[in-house]
């Protein structure tokens, strides 16, 4: 067992791990934040997208072990103090989620980019986000919710 | 129940406002169902396994049994042996799906279950069961089961519909004909015959198959569990079991996604047999792994079909053969494709013929719309090619031949009024059609169809003392219904959207309700929400009354206020003033309706594909896609071009590049999002949309079934589109690039 210390969602947390436990298993069993999906464990559908030290990583393909002193960002520190982050009120107001079990992974990415890029081109979103599967949706409003995110950022009318 | 009228007004049926379970999902607190968990929670693994056909010789589980952290193991021996019931055979196919008995039917078939302390635990134990095995020659296809001296999956299996069968594995053939096809070809000037074939493709839910499992000592059980539909799920959970169903109590986690694939068991018997040997609750959770292997994928199909038209491009005849793979178990979509496949069209000579056929792969579960993207897909690609040798436009080639109000469908009964026609005079009005194209680039037209379910459901509408609505449905929602039955509730109170929620209740808490599948829940959950809030409606009419003392018939209902129109001295009275005197007036005020619904509107689809064709790599993009669909009526329009859209996507990867790939031995090569790629955000373009509402005069909005139909054009759209841009008519699926760069290369050394 190794005792991690982490910023999560911006509180100090501590836990406890198996040295072959995921990033995804600590998150989710030991710090109950299921709000961070399993789709596959294989890296491969973005579900368990979180930022990591900055950077956007799917969380089944991260060492619990390896988050000591890092800064873990999950989609349930997106809204703060209760008020929505735009993307958020985007994707309800668009329709962009179905089932929903991919909006967590789409959220936290396409968040990501928008902090490095307010004026994504509709091509520049859908390359980001090809690494978050959705089965439900055909992207179509979720590409809608992340540019009309982007242009409101900018302070345009979407 | 009046009948929908196109001049309806409404105030809130056909707005986009947000879901009520909205904030929930987009902050991660919505719980699916591998998210709960309970004090002294075990966790429970499946042993699969490795060959495609064999027979179980022995199971010896006593090393995994004594491993330190096993608490229980679980064999076919532990359940119950339903074989011998005729009426359960569907059950009982079931129960030896989710544990296999003496044969292992394939690479993936479950044949053990263990449940620990810790998921390493479980592994370890799963390692310890030394299963033996005498490994049988696999059947991998419908050619290799139909040939003589085919190893049987099931010895005892005949051919149901067939007169005097021997034992195969043909499970059942099915017909429906009309006419007489030898009168209908000889009026024929042009006559199109090819046969086509499609690959085993996966619904590919995000959400892995998950649930938690609590059994008392008193033999009563609660499942927590993501599905399609809790009293399905509780139905044959306790049947394969031999509980009582007032014993279980299924509780409705949200669903990640289900497309037909979560309407059946495979873990929820499992954990509640583990719970109930260990007496601890047991949670279970598929790796995508076993989803692909262990699930139930919509298989392979062989579908030869034959058209003959007039020279004036009138379809004079048609004649199919079908054959759809089932899996390890009999029950393909193959009737529902038999159905389809010549439906869109009004059609006098015809000749349906369907086979069901076992071979070792999974075994099939229901896809949208099941069995008929298959279908179209051969008949559509047919179309195409006559309107081409008739020099008829494609969408003028349909027209001419569309099924409309009064004709008779292929599968028997008269089309009531449907709107097939408006949504190809739609995909011919709209500028996608006449857009020109680039080098390389070619456009394809097909239609699509599907019947639509009606089925049971029940709800209620509970009015809260401060004015708001509760809605209790028992449908769970996969794509957004909670916000079309807010609607509905709103609309027939005439009260306001947010004054209204909605929760998809356990079975204890409200009355049965077929799954969530068949394009059925907005059409037939939405009508019980429609008939509670009618009903309440009644109450808060004689609740005003009775505070005004007058007569019930005085009193009206408008806006959301109780009223009586003659009255200068009446003043109205809104929802909330009536609740608020709910106790002094008769007790609370609720409406519940049970229904087995009628009055299905069948639904229709058109859809323009544009594909770009690299010919040096045999590549396939879809550039440009329009869906065409008669929803009735949207009653949240952005849901239902959501279906739209969805549908449209997964046709997109069914076509070009998803197939379930085996090795010679009939071990699944690709069971992973890696190599079984569905289309990603950078495959895609927009999805763009059109809604035509030909109203279905069966449900008092209009309501048709939306979200199986956009499946079913897709498949031969693209593939028309992919011949317009090369010249070569593909028949085989899908349409990837080793297929299409062969295809646009052999028809070079032809010409």
């Amino acid at each position: 067992m190794r005792h991690i210390r982490a910023t999560v969602d911006g509180e100090a947390t501590e836990f406890l791990c198996d040295e072959g436990s995921t990033l995804l298993d600590a998150l989710r069993d030991s710090l109950q934040k299921t709000g961070t999906k399993e789709g596959c464990g294989t890296g491969d559908c973005g579900a368990c997208s979180v930022i990591f030290d900055g950077r956007l990583v799917c969380a089944c393909l991260v060492l619990a072990a390896e988050a000591e002193g890092a800064t873990v960002e999950t989609v349930e520190g997106i809204s703060k103090e209760g008020v929505l982050h735009p993307l958020q009120r985007h994707f309800l107001e668009d329709a962009a989620l179905q089932c929903g079990i991919c909006t967590p992974g789409f959220l936290v990415a396409a968040k990501n980019l928008l902090e490095r890029n307010v004026d994504p081109s509709e091509e520049e979103v859908r390359f980001w986000l090809a690494g978050n599967l959705c089965r439900c949706t055909g992207y179509d409003k979720i590409i809608r919710a992340v540019l009309n995110t982007a242009a409101e950022l900018r302070g345009e009318s979407s | 129940m009046s009948a929908a009228t196109g001049e309806q007004k409404f105030r809130w049926v056909g707005t986009r406002p947000v879901r009520p379970d909205g904030h929930d999902k987009v902050t991660g607190r919505a719980r699916y169902g591998a998210d709960f968990s309970l004090p002294g929670m075990l966790c429970g693994r499946v042993l699969r396994s490795p060959h495609a056909h064999a027979r179980i010789l022995k199971i010896d589980t006593a090393e995994a049994l004594a491993l330190e952290g096993v608490h229980a193991v679980l064999t076919g021996d532990d359940l119950p042996d339903l074989t011998s019931s005729e009426e359960s055979s569907s059950l009982s196919a079931a129960s030896r799906n989710i544990m296999a008995r003496d044969k292992v039917l394939y690479h993936g078939h479950a044949v053990a279950a263990v449940a620990a302390s810790t998921p390493e635990v479980a592994r370890e134990a799963l390692a310890l069961i030394r299963v033996e095995y005498e490994v049988l020659e696999s059947v991998l296809g419908i050619e290799e089961a139909l040939a003589d001296g085919a190893p049987l999956l099931d010895e005892e299996l005949r051919t149901k519909g067939e007169e005097d069968p021997k034992p195969s594995n043909v499970a059942a053939k099915v017909m429906f004909s009309n006419g007489d096809i030898e009168v209908g070809f000889a009026l024929a000037d042009e006559i199109v015959e090819r046969e086509f074939t499609t690959q085993a493709v996966h619904q590919g839910y995000i959400e892995p198959h998950a649930c938690l499992a609590q059994m008392g000592e008193d033999g009563k059980a609660t499942l927590w569990v993501s599905s399609q539909g809790q009293f399905a799920i509780r139905s044959m959970t306790a049947g394969i079991l031999g509980v009582e169903l007032s014993h279980l109590r299924v509780i409705p986690a949200e669903i990640g996604g289900g497309v037909g694939g979560k309407t059946t068991v495979y873990l929820e018997p499992l954990a509640v047999a583990l719970s109930r040997k260990s007496g601890r609750p047991v949670k279970m959770v598929m790796s995508r792994e076993e989803v692909f292997r262990g699930s139930g994928p919509a298989l392979g199909t062989r579908i030869k079909v034959k058209l003959g038209a007039t020279r004036e491009g009138r379809l004079v005849a048609a004649q199919a053969l079908l054959h759809y793979e089932a899996g390890g178990f009999p029950g393909s979509s193959v009737q529902a494709g038999a159905m389809t496949i010549f439906s869109s069209y009004a059609l006098e000579h015809l000749e349906i013929t369907g086979y069901d056929v076992v071979v070792n792969k999974p075994k099939g579960a229901a896809y949208r719309a099941p069995g008929a993207p298959m279908a179209a897909f051969a008949t559509e690609s047919l179309m195409d090619e006559l309107a081409t040798r008739l020099e008829i436009d494609p969408v003028d080639f349909r027209l001419r031949n569309a099924a409309k109000e009064g004709v008779q469908s292929a599968f028997g009964p008269r089309f009531r009024r449907i709107g097939l026609v408006e949504t190809l005079e739609a995909i011919q009005a709209h500028p996608h059609y006449r857009a020109p194209l680039k080098p390389n680039q070619g456009r394809g037209v097909a239609v699509g169809f599907w019947f639509n379910a009606g089925l049971q459901s029940s709800a209620s509408v509970n009015v809260n003392e401060d004015g708001t609505v509760s809605v209790v449905s028992g449908s769970p929602d996969i794509g957004g219904s909670r916000a079309s039955l807010a609607i509905m509730a709103a609309e027939e109170l005439g009260i306001e959207y947010e004054a209204v929620d909605v929760t998809v209740a356990d079975t204890a808490s409200v009355g049965f309700n077929d799954v969530t599948g068949g394009s059925r829940v907005t059409f037939a959950t939405g009508m019980a929400v429609i008939e509670s809030a009618r009903e309440v409606i009644q109450q808060l009419r004689e609740r005003a009354a009775s505070i005004w003392d007058v007569e019930v018939d005085q009193v009206v209902w408008q806006e959301g206020r109780a009223c009586v129109p003659d009255s200068k001295e009446i003043e109205s009275l809104d929802l909330k003033a009536i609740a608020d005197q709910a106790g002094e007036t008769g007790g609370p005020i609720t409406g519940r309706h049970s229904l087995s619904a009628r009055g299905v509107g069948m639904g229709f689809g058109a859809h323009i594909c544009d594909v770009q064709v690299d010919p040096e790599t045999g590549r396939v993009e879809v550039v440009r896609y329009t869906a065409v669909q008669d929803a009735g009526r949207a009653i949240h329009p952005s849901y239902v071009e959501g279906q739209m859209q969805g549908g449209v996507a997964q046709g997109i990867g069914w076509a070009l590049n998803e197939e379930y790939i085996y090795n010679a031995d009939g071990e699944l090569q690709n069971p992973g999002f890696l190599d079984y790629r569905i289309p990603v955000a950078s495959d895609l373009p927009m999805i763009d949309t059109v809604i035509v509402e030909v109203p279905n005069d069966g449900h008092p909005y209009g309501v048709r079934g939306v979200g199986e139909v956009p499946i079913v054009a897709p498949l031969p759209a693209v593939a028309n589109a992919v011949c317009a841009a090369t010249g070569v008519r593909f028949t085989d699926l899908p349409l990837s690039p080793p297929r299409v760069l062969k295809g646009i290369e052999d028809a070079e050394t032809v010409s």
